[in-house]
């Protein structure tokens, strides 16, 4: 029995100054084996799993792989040892090509010439043996998400591995991907790879994986067979209640129209048009849901609506106002709120403070502002008040944003933006990354936002996620509006089909 | 070409990617960082030394003698003392501004060029408008030192913003604009009555900046740098606007998100950060040269980027960084001339303190994360 344990990992310790990261987890992963690790936001997964990885030097604990105590004091050692990981946040270059990243930091410069041939024709037959395919000469930056994952798994896969690591890497994939994924891991399980994988999401675990391990405050508190187990079990696990998914009733009838979208066209750099003559409304105290499946327009017309997308043609009327030249300024003035689904790429600035990224917008103004000289203990007490009521997990408002959890990154941009009480609040993959109980947490302030009054645009590529809050749902296709349905789960296979390009019969 | 680009980029994100982890909180956290900042340095440079000292040994030259006259020549005495803060002046001015640029992520190789342009201007005020009072006069002729150099660093974020030219491309070329233009000032309209030598006439005495040490030459343009360098820092660390110029620096995406005018920063920073070497033109001319000529500036721009990212582009770390470069310029012109080492071991000597310096600042970023990141505040 004990030889099939590939990886075992002992109490290990990791502290940062003011928190306990890791408080004594064992481990233990068996070869060929998918496991998942499970934990609320701050649980220590990804701490952990980056000391395995080399990336953080654990306190005490230790680890033994292949039956043989190690030590991995840097990524190379890690890939030495035969081990890759797909980190929470992407690590490519984004100006590199997909063969450039594969080869980047390994090798000499002479060499570099010679590995890039090896890393293309790499590149093709992992294509062909796993249905990756990939061009190897375009462009990280260009690729969609779900493409530049792939490559991430690539680089990976490239060194030659027998241990692959994943920190959430269906975060910000949509469904159709993560499920590619899934089968494709299975495949490489099956093939004898061993995987650790990380979600937030449960059916991922019930689907994909062997085992669970999950973590609770930098413990493990129970180690499970997942076919003996259910989610309703697991969530109980990591969150130390159970989890009621059940949300309040509608208070009030929708009001005024306070967005207005007539005939809008987008248009990307390229000047492909990828928002196609859309139109809709979205009232006061109403949720709109657009589904789709991700790259059919929707973050583009996102971008459009805060002003930070060029507008093409038509028409976009805010509170009334009509504006074709808007910056976000203006817009924000006019009461939008914007939780954008590119984290790290927009939403917050990652080497400054908690403090400074709750008031991003807002600095310029009293009372953070005064005469222009920053008031920083009032931009202080705000964060700490915003960090209370929203639960997000940290040491000092004055650290920096990066050294938070993915999943409290994220709810500090929540907060933010559902505090600043817009007439219009438009979320795109508001729970990306935040573990079932604070999913849950963020959907009844999204729906209390709401009920005092606010018009709601929800864009997700979870179908979940739109069905339990919206209270009306377009879907979305190649840039056009498809179709408008109530959210009935009867319709289900309905909205399948539309998002797959089926005009709805009328 | 591109693909140097394209390692650079990759050594950015690198950075990036470091300056990422590990916030320095908790006291004695603190201490230990501030212990290894003020230790590390001179080890650094100690380290330099035993280094250039084996080089000047196997050269044939006394190292113990080579570098007392380097330490004499840099700490001598008062008059040698007060020689190195005049270096140390236009390369903190420089510096300072370069940190703004750097800051919000703009590569400005043109501080040369802004220093020559904030040296004609005020020259000009200096030569022409004698006749004014030296209240009236000499802040006349700092701040259109600084205007000019402002200017100059504008024109280039403007090509920025309008047209989306890279800035170290116009930088550079606004360079030669301003260093032949100079040249021709100098040699043609402005030149001196007597016509002899390559250069303007005298600015008027009203013109000139107060020397506060005599016999030394120190004047007050060195306090005004320092006061100029807490100017800054105040400015980026405490102000709205010095939020803005740092939020588009890190994230130009999520600044315009947050509704910064990017625009807007680029051309304040370039205003800035070209108005401080403009400044240090104005200062060279009125408190030390008196008057332009061609090579008043014996590569001080260029410096000054070395000065500004020693110091990690912070506004107080660049009085320390430009003082040291000060101390070699000094202290090496001495050992050249009274140990009679070459020009090129000089260099050797100089090049060598500066890139241990660098690389301990390098290391100590792997050890602790940078130390800016804590006080981004
Ligand atoms: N570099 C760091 N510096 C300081 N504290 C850190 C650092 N990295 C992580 N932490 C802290 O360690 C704890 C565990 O973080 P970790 O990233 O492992 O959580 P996680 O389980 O991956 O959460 P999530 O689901 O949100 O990604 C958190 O409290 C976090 O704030
Ligand atoms: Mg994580």
């Amino acid at each position: 029995m004990s030889d099939d344990v590939i990886l075992r990992m002992e109490n290990m310790v990791k502290t940062f100054p003011g928190v306990v990261a890791n408080a004594g987890i064992n481990l233990e992963v068996r070869r060929g084996e998918i496991h998942c690790l499970l934990g609320e936001n701050g649980a220590g997964k990804t701490v952990l799993m980056s000391t395995l990885y080399g990336l953080y030097h654990a306190d005490a604990g230790s680890i033994i792989y292949k039956g043989q105590p190690v030590q991995i004091r840097s990524p190379k050692d890690a890939i030495r040892q035969r081990i890759g990981m797909v980190h929470q946040h992407f690590m490519l270059v984004p100006t590199l090509t997909v063969a450039e990243n594969l080869i980047l930091g390994q090798y000499r410069y002479w060499q570099r010439l010679s590995q890039m041939e090896r890393a293309k024709a790499e590149i093709r037959r992992l294509g062909e043996e796993f249905g990756l395919r990939i061009d190897p000469d375009a462009v990280v930056g260009r690729l969609s998400v779900g493409e530049q994952q792939r490559v991430e798994i690539l680089k990976a896969l490239y060194h030659g591995i027998d241990l692959l690591i994943l920190d959430e890497p269906t975060a910000v994939l949509t469904p159709q991907e993560t499920s590619q994924l899934l089968g494709f891991l299975r495949e490489l399980a099956d093939k004898g790879l061993t995987i650790i994988f990380i979600t937030h999401k449960l059916e991922e675990v019930m689907q994909v994986s062997d085992r669970v391990t999950v973590l609770r405050d930098g413990k493990d508190v129970a180690t499970l067979n997942t076919a003996e187990t259910s989610p309703r079990e697991l969530a109980r696990l990591m969150v130390g209640r159970d989890v009621l998914m059940e949300m309040p009733e509608r208070q009030g009838e929708p009001g005024e129209v306070v967005l207005a979208v007539q005939d809008l066209c987008v248009e990307n750099e390229r000047g492909l048009r990828v928002v196609d003559g859309v139109s809709f409304e979205v009232r006061e105290r109403e949720i709109v849901g657009i589904a789709g499946v991700a790259g059919n327009g929707q973050s583009e017309l996102a971008l459009a609506l805060a002003g930070l997308m060029p507008i093409h043609s038509g028409e976009v009327r805010l509170n009334g106002q009509v504006l074709r030249e808007w910056t976000p300024r203006q817009v924000s003035q006019l009461g939008l709120a914007h939780v954008p689904e590119d984290r790290h790429g927009m939403a917050i600035i990652l080497p400054f403070s908690v403090s400074n990224n709750f008031v991003i917008h807002s600095f310029g103004d009293e009372p953070f502002s005064r005469h222009g000289f920053l008031n920083f203990s009032r931009i202080r007490e705000y964060a700490q008040r915003l960090v209370r009521e929203y639960d997000v997990r940290l040491v000092s408002v004055d650290d920096p944003i990066s050294s938070l959890s993915g999943g409290n990154q994220q709810k500090v941009v929540v907060a933010r933006e559902l505090n600043r009480e817009p007439r219009l609040l438009l979320v795109n993959q508001p729970t990306r990354g935040i573990d079932i109980g604070a999913t849950e947490f963020v959907r009844q302030r999204i729906l209390a936002q709401r009920d005092r009054g606010s018009a709601v645009l929800l864009i997700s590529t979870e179908l979940e996620e739109i069905f339990h809050l919206s209270d009306r749902i377009l879907v979305m296709y190649e840039g056009k509006i498809v179709g408008e349905v109530p959210p009935d789960r009867s319709l289900l296979d309905k909205i399948g089909l539309m998002m797959a390009g089926h005009r709805a019969e009328a | 070409m591109s693909d140097s680009r394209s390692d650079i980029l990759a050594l950015a994100e690198e950075r990036k990617a470091l300056s990422v982890e590990a916030p320095a909180s908790g006291l004695r956290r603190r201490w230990q960082v501030l212990l290894w900042s003020t230790l590390g340095p001179i080890a650094a440079i100690l380290a330099a030394f035993v280094v250039s000292g084996l080089m000047l040994l196997v050269a044939g030259f006394d190292p113990l003698f080579a570098f007392a006259t380097l330490l004499r020549g840099a700490f001598g005495d008062l008059r040698v003392i007060s020689e190195v803060l005049l270096q140390a002046t236009p390369l903190m001015l420089i510096g300072v501004g370069l940190a703004v640029a750097f800051r919000s992520n703009i590569w400005n190789i043109g501080a040369e060029g802004q220093f020559y342009a904030g040296a004609v201007l005020s020259t000009i005020a200096g030569i022409y408008l004698g006749m004014l009072p030296a209240v009236v006069l000499v802040p006349l002729v700092l701040v259109l030192g600084f205007v000019g150099g402002a200017l100059w660093g504008v024109l280039a974020g403007w090509f920025k913003v309008r047209f989306g030219a890279s800035e170290i491309v116009t930088t550079i070329m606004l360079n030669y604009v301003a260093i032949i233009g100079t040249g021709y000032l100098v040699t043609g309209p402005m030149i001196e009555q007597a016509g002899t030598y390559p250069q303007t006439a005298k600015v008027a005495e009203a013109a000139r900046l107060y020397r506060f040490l005599p016999p030394t030459r120190l004047h007050i343009g060195f306090l005004l740098a320092l006061v100029f360098a807490v100017i800054v820092y105040v400015l980026l660390f405490k102000t709205s606007t010095g939020y803005a110029i740092r939020a588009a620096g890190h994230n130009q995406t999520a600044a315009r998100y947050a509704g910064i005018d990017v625009e807007r920063t680029v051309l304040l920073a370039m205003g800035i950060s070209g108005g401080a070497a403009g400044l240090a033109g104005a200062i060279q001319v009125s408190g030390l040269t008196f008057r332009l000529y061609q090579q008043i500036s014996p590569g001080y721009g260029f410096t000054g980027i070395a000065v500004a990212l020693l110091a990690g582009n912070h506004p107080l770390g660049v009085i320390l960084s430009a003082l040291l470069f000060g101390a070699l310029r000094s202290g090496s012109e001495v050992m050249q001339i009274s140990a009679k080492i070459p020009s090129v071991l000089v260099f050797v000597v100089q090049g060598l303190v500066i890139l241990s310096v660098v690389s301990y600042g390098v290391y100590q970023m792997k050890l602790f994360g940078r130390l800016r990141v804590a006080k981004e505040g």
